[in-house]
């Protein structure tokens, strides 16, 4: 079975040394890298008519600019060091989002970055990494 | 961007310059001129018959007929999908690879954003003081009829819509009838009931979707300011005026923020509103087997009210009709904003919006009324409830205010989308029409707060019932291509077709 490895990146120069962690596993393994960003939003907000009537239209929008300025230039520069990967960009809650995304591509091990916020901060506004080990249904690596 | 703040800063300078040639009675100046044209629009829309010695308006009769047809013809789909619904609300068929796209919880939101208002305040209080408690009754039967007239037009607002190339969605009954009725061989009925919904809902969204909203939110602030003697008694238009501006950012001045924080705080004022009269309930309990025997009573032998069982029934259904818009079409053009792939689907959610409207937020407000006996002959509308939530929670009144105003603001905004979206498609869709509609919008905003409630009543319901007559005319006509979407749709939901996501 071929080793895949999600990475989850929330801007094109953050997420950096998480994408370096699972880039060097990758290449040790000859693993494939899955980059995914996850564009935050709840199907239980509350949007004016005006908003519903474009949302299709943002939508596309929002997508193709996190095609273009995150996981592109991303997935480019792997394949140029010759190692084999893929792209995803999905709107949700960022830690569900990734868990489902690890679960539909069987993904192997899910890498992510942390903000190194304070044990308060984390707890009061919640954080990424620490939900996704909560809910994960697979090997979670936190880079701090 | 520049020419959007010229015309917001045009817009300002000229609303502001009203008040200079505004002296004395202005209010009397406005309501004069409206009154005759608002009579003339009220006695066409609500001319009666004679039922059971009743003069009964006409439109009600239609209305009601049509909402039990539709409740017969689809074998009770309002109790029937009900569970359904509430697992599309939940999002357990939506797609996560669809994220990202209008959730039916999300138009089932803004739809009732735009319906959820003043209608179950000032309406409710409305049809109990001439009513009886009784009138409650009638409104609850009305929301759970209306249920079924609200899946028939969302289902058709959906499979009809515009998907434009750029991505964004249109919908509404001007497209249901005017397609819908050309594909079922009839395009020049289709094409003149459109134009005549179009006409209706653009007169509505002045009427009930504007003027009465400034009315009864600017009423019930001057009760909190002193009453009539107080300083905003006679300064209509200068409320008005404030929210003609506010407004006015919003929809010319395209401000997002304004829009955003006013979705975000008006289901939380709806929850604060309910959750106050539950609790009212709750401490008069006792008094509660009593409030439900004079609305039985009331509802089959109503005591001193004109008109007697009918008079009652239809004070009931009227403000019923008005608070939750089923069969009027307006519901339609905000469903239609939906994800989904099968239209019926948004029928099933828009169930939900007669029942949270009328059947749960209208029958608090009644019950609130009945149990603290705050039914008195000389006191109606906001102020009627107001009175019955301040006996019971004193300060209370202040965050009725608060939720009236808000109220009052996010069904402007949703009404100006439903009247602009008719407005264009009468007049196309060019920057000038646009802003033309926009102007006489925020002109009526100011009209609206200065005219006496009898006269703005009148015309408000006269506009908004208007659009009854086209709409449920061309859902008869379209009432098989919704039974196919429905049998198909259910068949596969039977036989477990369906694909559910957790």
């Amino acid at each position: 079975m071929s080793l895949v490895f999600l990475v989850g990146v929330d801007c094109s120069n953050c997420g950096g040394r998480a994408l370096e962690y699972a880039t060097d596993r990758a290449s040790v393994k000859g693993a494939k890298v899955l980059v995914a960003h996850v564009i935050e939003w709840s199907p239980f907000s509350f949007s004016t008519p005006q908003e519903n009537e474009e949302r299709h239209k943002r939508r596309e929008e929002e997508i193709r600019r996190a095609q273009t300025e995150i996981i592109e230039p991303i997935v480019a520069n792997l394949r140029e060091r010759g190692i084999q990967a893929e792209g995803i960009v999905r709107h949700g809650h960022a830690a569900e989002t990734l868990a489902r995304i690890a679960k539909e591509n069987k993904v192997t091990n899910i890498v992510v970055g942390r903000r190194g916020s304070s044990r308060f901060k984390a707890q009061v506004f919640g954080s990424v990494a620490s939900s996704l080990v909560q809910i994960a249904d697979r090997p979670v690596t936190v880079v701090p | 961007m520049s020419t959007r703040t010229r015309i917001v800063t045009a817009l300002i300078t000229c609303l502001t310059a009203l008040p200079a040639w505004a002296q004395n009675g202005i209010d009397q100046r406005i309501n004069d001129a409206i009154r005759p044209a608002s009579d003339w629009v009220a006695g066409i829309v609500f001319s009666t018959f004679p039922l059971f010695g009743v003069d009964v308006p006409f439109v009600l009769v239609w209305l009601v007929v049509a909402a039990t047809f539709f409740t017969f013809y689809f074998k009770f789909i309002n109790v029937r999908a009900f569970g359904h619904g509430f697992k599309l609300v939940r999002g357990d068929y939506n797609d996560p690879k669809a994220a990202g796209e209008v959730t039916h919880f999300q138009a089932l939101a803004t739809a009732l954003s735009g319906t959820v208002g003043l209608g179950n305040i000032a309406g409710v209080a409305v049809a109990v003081s001439i009513g009886g408690p009784g009138a409650t009754f009638w409104m609850i039967v009305c929301g759970l009829l209306g249920m079924s007239s609200k899946f028939t037009e969302c289902t058709l607002g959906v499979k009809y819509r515009n998907e434009y190339e750029d991505g964004t969605v249109s919908g509404g009954p001007m497209y249901y009838l005017s397609k819908g009725l050309g594909e079922r061989g009839f395009p020049k009925l289709g094409k003149v009931l459109a134009v005549l919904f179009a006409i209706a809902c653009i007169g509505g969204s002045f009427g009930g979707g504007n003027m009465f909203q400034a009315n009864q939110s600017f009423s019930q602030l001057v009760s909190m300011t002193g009453g009539d003697t107080g300083w905003l008694a006679d300064k209509g238009w200068l409320y008005g005026i404030v929210v003609a501006i506010l407004v006015g950012l919003v929809i010319i001045g395209g401000i997002k923020g304004i829009a955003r924080v006013t979705s975000k705080i008006v289901p939380l004022m709806a929850v604060t509103y309910v959750t106050a009269g539950l609790i009212i309930i709750f401490m008069n309990l006792s008094a509660v087997p009593a409030a439900f025997g004079a609305i039985i009573t009331g509802a089959f032998s109503p005591e001193g009210v004109a008109g007697g069982v009918v008079g009652v029934l239809f004070q009931g259904f009227k403000r019923a009709a008005f608070s939750n818009e089923a069969g009027i079409g307006s519901a339609a053009i905000a469903h239609s904003a939906v994800q989904t792939s099968r239209p019926v689907t948004e029928g099933f959610v828009a169930l939900y919006e007669p029942f949270i409207d009328t059947v749960v937020v209208c029958t608090i407000t009644a019950l609130v009324i009945i149990i603290t006996g705050s039914l008195d002959p000389n006191v109606s509308g906001v102020q009627l409830t107001s009175n019955a939530f301040e006996s019971a929670i004193s300060w209370f009144p202040w965050v009725l205010t608060v939720a009236v105003v808000l109220f009052a603001f996010s069904t402007m905004i949703s009404w100006s989308y439903y009247g602009l979206k008719c407005w264009t498609y009468l007049f196309g869709e060019t920057r000038a029409t646009d802003v033309t509609y926009k102007i006489l919008f925020l002109v009526f905003v100011v009209i609206g707060s200065s005219m006496q409630l009898g006269a703005v009543i009148d015309f408000s319901d006269a506009m908004i019932f208007a659009m009854a007559f086209p709409n449920i005319l061309g859902l008869y006509f379209l009432l098989p291509v919704v039974k196919r979407e429905l049998n198909e749709y259910w068949a596969d939901l039977q036989a477990g077709r369906l694909q559910k996501f957790e």
